[in-house]
């Protein structure tokens, strides 16, 4: 089987009021060239489900969210996301705020095809008071204990980025942290990997030990190859977080020429053009 | 020692707050939590351990801020998935900032104002109503402030004790907030009603500056003791060994 597809042909399976997870963790290996293409597209009333990093800001910023579910939205060296706190503070977007364990816990229910997931994390803390749809459950064993029933987070569609892939839909990742990509694809009907470089299945063995290779291909439905494509987040071991373009985005949040022209350079073009325009 | 500064006492009162901990990981956020759990490590609790910052558990002290030393061991891998499985399963003592507290020792670092359209966004819940309710918590408040030591926080990420004890027994087995270190003096909540009590104050702070600095009451001893300042030999290691470069003199407001 062959997975190949662009990420032209990835956002036109995507629908607006979708909920979307995607994967990574703050500014650390993000399918941004899948996010920019999103970008240009007339998506929106998107729910997204994310370890948030400069994808959430972007996408608040372009006006496509409605609700986002998360435990934090960071750009980790810097560690308000910017474009995403002026959303929070014009109130203009719905905020579903949890505690990082309830996330993962939401999409492993989620994954596993089970309704919640039970969890200490949440209670008695104001994450219960601000999503009053969330209810507890008391342990039916003898010690009756009351845990947050932490509800499966379902996901439409999951967007990833992995360091290689293969053509079938194999994924893995050469950086310390493999974060819960897999969690996002398992709780998604639809799967998208976008991926540094797609090589031969055999050629996994090459890039790193076997326990890299931890993306299957039950896991995806379609491969994307972006060289280049989780700048200017992180992608270890190929590349480091660009800083100063990141740093570049982060002054766009309360500057709004800034923002106009980093959009027009950057955002208003196609990927190919983009990737030339930050390797200038 | 006369030219002790503030951000070592304050370091040293971290690192006491991790006095017997022994075998557990632990999670110094900012820079001087960061030197305060080196400190620990290469002193009085050598046992306990204490990740890179990426996904690693690292074996040896290496310096902060990029100074140059030794190169890091690695003794097991911890990524992200990891330390979630470690902190539900208790082996942690973790040590967060608060942008406020109350008496109590709730924590607020999501937001200021209303939820629904904040005055200010801030980190948001992170993992602090996952760690308060499943290991012990510190905190460290390097400003302060009657804007810091509140009344009530305007949203609650971390929990305190009478949210706790509203939860039952069963709930709050786990819990505890060791210790509060600020840039005026060191707290704990070891009192009948479990508010917070001022422990000690730093050189050149008086218990005056810390009641009017704070917004609530404070439990207060006849006595306050000053906060203990670094030995010689601590001192070596702050200064030379964990952070050559003073990134500790940046953190923190005197």
């Amino acid at each position: 089987m062959d997975k190949r597809m662009t990420a032209a042909e990835v956002v036109a399976e995507l629908s607006s009021g979708m909920t979307l997870g995607i994967g990574g963790w703050g500014s650390r290996r993000k399918p941004m060239a899948l996010v920019r293409e999103m970008l240009r597209s007339d998506l929106k009333d998107l729910t997204i489900v994310a370890y948030g990093g400069p994808e959430i800001g972007l996408l608040c910023r372009y006006g496509k969210v409605k609700k986002v579910i998360y435990g934090f939205v960071s750009l980790d060296s810097i560690p308000l996301e910017p474009n995403f706190r002026q959303a929070r503070q014009s109130g203009s977007i719905e905020a579903v705020e949890l505690d990082e364990g309830m996330l993962q816990w939401g999409l492993y229910a989620a994954a596993l095809r089970l309704p919640f997931l039970p969890t200490r994390a949440g209670l008695g803390s104001d994450v219960m008071k601000y999503q009053p749809h969330l209810k507890t459950v008391k342990s039916p064993y003898e010690d009756g204990e009351e845990l947050v029933a932490m509800p499966a987070l379902e996901l439409d569609a999951a967007l990833i980025h992995m360091n290689r892939a293969d053509e079938r839909g194999n994924g893995q990742f050469l950086g310390p942290d493999f974060f819960f990509d897999d969690l996002f694809c398992m709780a998604a009907k639809r799967r998208f990997m976008s991926c540094e470089k797609i090589i031969r299945t055999e050629d996994f063995a090459k890039e790193g030990s076997f326990h890299t290779q931890r993306i299957n291909r039950t896991m995806t439905d379609g491969v994307i190859e972006t060289p280049n494509g989780a700048h200017f987040t992180e992608c270890p071991s190929d590349y480091g977080r660009d800083e100063a373009f990141q740093s570049k985005y982060a002054k766009t949040a309360k500057d709004p020429d800034a923002w106009q022209k980093f959009k027009a350079d950057y955002l208003d073009v196609s990927e190919d053009e983009y990737q030339q325009r930050i390797a200038r | 020692m006369s030219d002790v500064d503030r951000a070592e006492i304050c370091i040293v009162a971290i690192a006491e707050a991790f006095r017997g901990d022994g075998e557990i990981l632990i999670s110094p956020i900012g820079n001087l939590p960061q030197i305060g759990c080196k400190l620990a490590i290469s002193t009085f609790e050598p046992d306990l351990l204490m990740t890179d910052g990426v996904a690693f558990l690292q074996a040896n002290v290496t310096p902060v801020g990029g100074a140059a030393g030794p190169e890091k061991i690695v003794e097991a891998y911890m990524p992200y998935r990891e330390i979630f499985n470690m902190l539900w399963n208790g082996r942690r003592h973790v040590m967060m900032g608060a942008s406020q507290i109350d008496k109590y020792g709730n924590q607020n670092i999501a937001c200021i104002g209303e939820f629904a359209a904040p005055k200010a966004q801030l980190l948001g819940m992170r993992g602090a109503p996952g760690n308060t309710i499943n290991h012990p918590t510190s905190y460290w408040v390097p400003n302060h402030s009657t804007k810091t030591f509140v009344e009530k926080v305007d949203v609650c990420s971390g929990l305190g004790y009478d949210r706790v004890r509203a939860l039952g027994k069963e709930s709050s087995r786990f819990h505890c907030i060791k210790r509060v270190v600020s840039n005026l003096g060191v707290f704990d909540f070891d009192t009948p009603d479990n508010t917070m009590r001022l422990l000690s104050v730093h050189p050149g702070v008086t218990v005056d500056d810390v009641i009017e600095n704070s917004s609530f009451e404070l439990v207060i001893d006849t006595d306050v003791p000053e906060s203990r300042s670094p030995t010689d030999e601590e001192l070596h290691l702050i200064r030379d060994v964990i952070d050559p470069n003073g990134i500790r003199e940046k953190e923190i407001r005197a």
